[in-house]
């Protein structure tokens, strides 16, 4: 300590000043954080809705057929008859015979044939879509840019996240693709994920707070465990690659269990090599959340147990884990909802870049949501952000779904407990 | 674990199913080592190859990466992960720390319990999504500050300053977690001499917690190393040796994404180099984490 400092410092109100300075400093660096997050949610709302102006080579209107309250129906609701009606009116003979060599029509499936109507009957052009709130606000800006631009146009405001959105599965197109697939194939690969990762998660935790004995061993597991939860995901994509999709393919394709042909064939690059995957990428969020909860149980509640004649794994059972059970939960959830969202190593365990099949089994290739999500950010152009917001809203409804169910089981233990 | 071992076993006769339990128990908790084994038998198996054609000199001070002219040098994608980091640190170190100290010593128990959920949803929003926003919201802002033609489309500054509000929600609770943990009495020993309260905080609680502070700066630097979505999607997708941050640039991370994503035979050169590349990684953000452990076991001894 300088002389100085010690001293008596005359100077209060100057002080006292600086104190006032820099705690609105402090003040506005949680806010910025605060305002960080308010800016990421509006800029995300702001584009999965607003005006598209599309030209068609024939229109909607002319080409479907009408509804009764004469808007044309939604293509995704037509039958395979009404499907094959469209064609036979809409393309020429020559055309037809083309295709028919390709793939004989009437073996193609209801997802071909409506990919092909897009493609070749309708043949959308999105010429220029618009934000939201520029929208709202610029509404005659827009009519006046589309009738300059393009007056041949079709100018409708457009929800990107709608029914028709989630129903839909992939297409190449951003007005007719949509997320059913990814979703089914998040839901299945984080309920993979959710099996594995939560006993062995859960079995370890019991072994290294009741069981393990203070040596060197058990000292390694835990220094070891704190360090893989470190390891940055894309380091788990290439543990995936290697191990499950590459050493492991035969039971991860599922041709050890006689699964072969089609589209199940994923070579290895299926969900179960995803789940397992973010199985071992959640386990040590897991298993140091659920070593947390172990350790707060009072020892007096194992020695009740013991009293009464109990062994070790009755009173852990009854007793330990029953009254741990909340903020093991809580853990879990936390290290799930982490889980849903990454994107990095699912790509790098071989995410279908474009799946015609939504996934069926296991063994089935797979896209999830995170994965639509970054393929769609990528692409140049406009309306793909749109979709990609719009798939980005029900990953987060998804997440916070997830979240409230661990309020709800945490609040249910935690009565149980007290009752 | 000492105490109950020093302690009588008070536990009933086992029963026969209990060994079966014991045994998936001690699975359990082996898995964790058999990932680790798993990392790095897999990164050492197919990196080998790489470098038995690509000598480690070639590899740390080639100025390309080029895989097409069979052009392996680490540097351009070293750099960029460098800028993005750099750019992320400075955003989240102060404000993290910043904003810890509000939390730890100003904060009203009524507003942290307003701002500490606020921050959890920060931290746990998906970094795809952050990577989005880093394209789509931040980049338009930084063409209207500093003029479409001097920045790129994708540049490290965009993707950094986005990490930088996703690795803020950490640094802020690990800070804020360090602070917390210095014994009041020495917050009332400086009142005691007339301090005020932001000298209590910058000349007491601060250093006194500052070996948790910088273990969750170099944890924050872990992640910024680690992280792959935000620059995969707003940093560049093309190598080049630049400190520019307004120009494009891919990371190590991005590297690998962008390359695994597309069509790749396995077993050949570009195959084995991105495991190479997955090695550096490993080892930068294992040896950073070790680090940070450290520290945190430094300030656990001293005050609790």
């Amino acid at each position: 300590m300088t002389e100085k400092k010690t001293g008596f410092q005359p100077n209060l109100a100057g002080r006292k000043r600086n104190g006032r300075i820099m705690a609105r400093l402090f003040l506005a660096s949680t806010i910025f954080a605060i305002l960080c997050l308010g800016a990421l949610l509006f800029s995300i709302f702001n584009q999965t809705a607003g005006y598209v102006l599309v030209e068609y080579a024939a229109s909607e209107a002319d080409v479907l057929p009408a509804q009764d309250d004469g808007n044309p129906k939604h293509l995704e609701s037509l039958e395979k008859v009404e499907l094959l009606a469209l064609i036979d009116e809409n393309l020429g003979a020559r055309r037809k015979k083309a295709l028919d060599i390709e793939k004989p029509l009437d073996t193609r499936t209801d997802k071909e044939l409506r990919d092909l109507i897009i493609a070749e009957v309708l043949q959308p052009k999105v010429i220029r879509t618009w934000l939201f709130f520029e929208s709202i606000l610029g509404r005659a800006h827009i009519f006046e840019w589309a009738a300059e631009n393009a007056p041949e146009g079709t100018l409708t405001f457009r929800w990107w996240l709608s029914p028709a959105f989630l129903t839909a599965s992939q297409s190449s197109d951003a007005l007719y693709a949509g997320v059913r697939s990814a979703i089914i194939g998040s839901l299945m690969t984080i309920a993979l994920t959710i099996l594995v990762a939560f006993p062995i998660g859960l079995g370890a935790a019991i072994w290294l707070e009741e069981y393990a004995k203070a040596n060197r061993i058990n000292g390694i597991i835990k220094t070891n465990i704190y360090n893989l939860s470190g390891v940055p995901s894309i380091i788990y994509g290439m543990l995936g690659l290697g191990i499950f999709v590459r050493a492991l393919e035969p039971f991860t394709s599922g041709a050890l269990f006689g699964v072969t042909g089609g589209d199940a064939a994923g070579n290895g690059r299926t969900v179960l090599s995803a789940g397992l995957t973010l199985a071992l990428l959640i386990l040590p969020t897991i298993i140091i959340n659920a070593q947390e909860a172990i350790r707060a149980v009072p020892r007096s509640l194992r020695e009740s147990g013991y009293a009464l004649g109990a062994t070790k794994w009755q009173v852990i059972f009854h007793h330990v884990l029953p009254s741990s059970m909340d903020r093991i939960l809580t853990g879990t959830v936390l290290a799930v909802s982490r889980g849903i969202g990454e994107t990095a190593p699912l790509v790098l365990v071989g995410a279908a870049t474009f799946l015609t099949r939504d996934p069926t089994s296991i063994f089935s290739r797979f896209t999830t949501l995170p994965i639509q999500i970054y393929q769609w950010t990528a692409r140049p152009q406009a309306e793909f952000k749109n979709i990609a917001a719009a798939a980005i809203l029900i990953l987060m409804v998804l997440l916070l779904s997830l979240n409230s169910v661990a309020i709800i089981l945490r609040n249910e233990f935690r009565s149980r407990k007290r009752g | 674990m000492n105490a109950q071992s020093k302690t009588v076993d008070l536990s009933g006769k086992k029963r026969p199913g209990e060994a079966l339990i014991v045994i998936f128990l001690i699975f359990a908790a082996g898995v964790s080592i058999l990932t680790t084994a798993g990392i790095v038998f897999i990164l050492g198996k197919e990196s080998l190859p790489f470098f038995r054609e690509v000598s480690l000199l070639e590899f740390f001070t080639k100025p390309r990466w080029q895989p097409q002219i069979h052009d392996f040098g680490i540097l351009p994608l070293f750099t960029a992960t460098f800028m993005t980091s750099l750019v992320a640190m400075i955003i989240a170190l102060p404000a993290g720390l910043a904003s810890a100290v509000y939390l730890s010593e100003y904060a009203p128990d009524k507003v942290r319990s307003v701002i500490k959920p606020v921050l959890e949803v920060l931290a746990g929003i998906p970094s795809v999504v952050y990577g989005f926003f880093a394209l789509q919201t931040v980049t338009p802002i930084l063409h209207n500050l500093f003029g479409s033609e001097r920045v790129d489309i994708y540049n490290t500054l965009s993707a950094g300053l986005v990490m930088g509000i996703l690795i803020l929600p950490l640094i802020s609770s690990m800070c804020e977690d360090a602070l917390s943990s210095v014994p009041k009495s020495l917050r009332e020993g400086a009142y005691a001499l007339g301090a005020t309260k932001l000298e209590v905080s910058t000349n007491i609680v601060i250093p006194a917690a500052l070996s948790g502070i910088s273990a969750a700066f170099i944890v924050g630097l872990s992640r910024a190393v680690g992280e792959t979505m935000i620059v995969a999607l707003a940093a560049g997708a093309g190598p080049a040796l630049t400190l520019n941050p307004f120009k494009a640039a891919e990371t190590m991370t991005g590297h690998i994404v962008r390359i695994s994503g597309g069509d790749l035979s396995y077993d050949s050169i570009d195959y084995n180099s991105l495991f190479a590349i997955g090695l550096l990684l490993f080892v930068i953000t294992l040896g950073l984490n070790i680090l940070s452990r450290r520290l945190v076991k430094k300030y656990q001894e001293v005050y609790e």
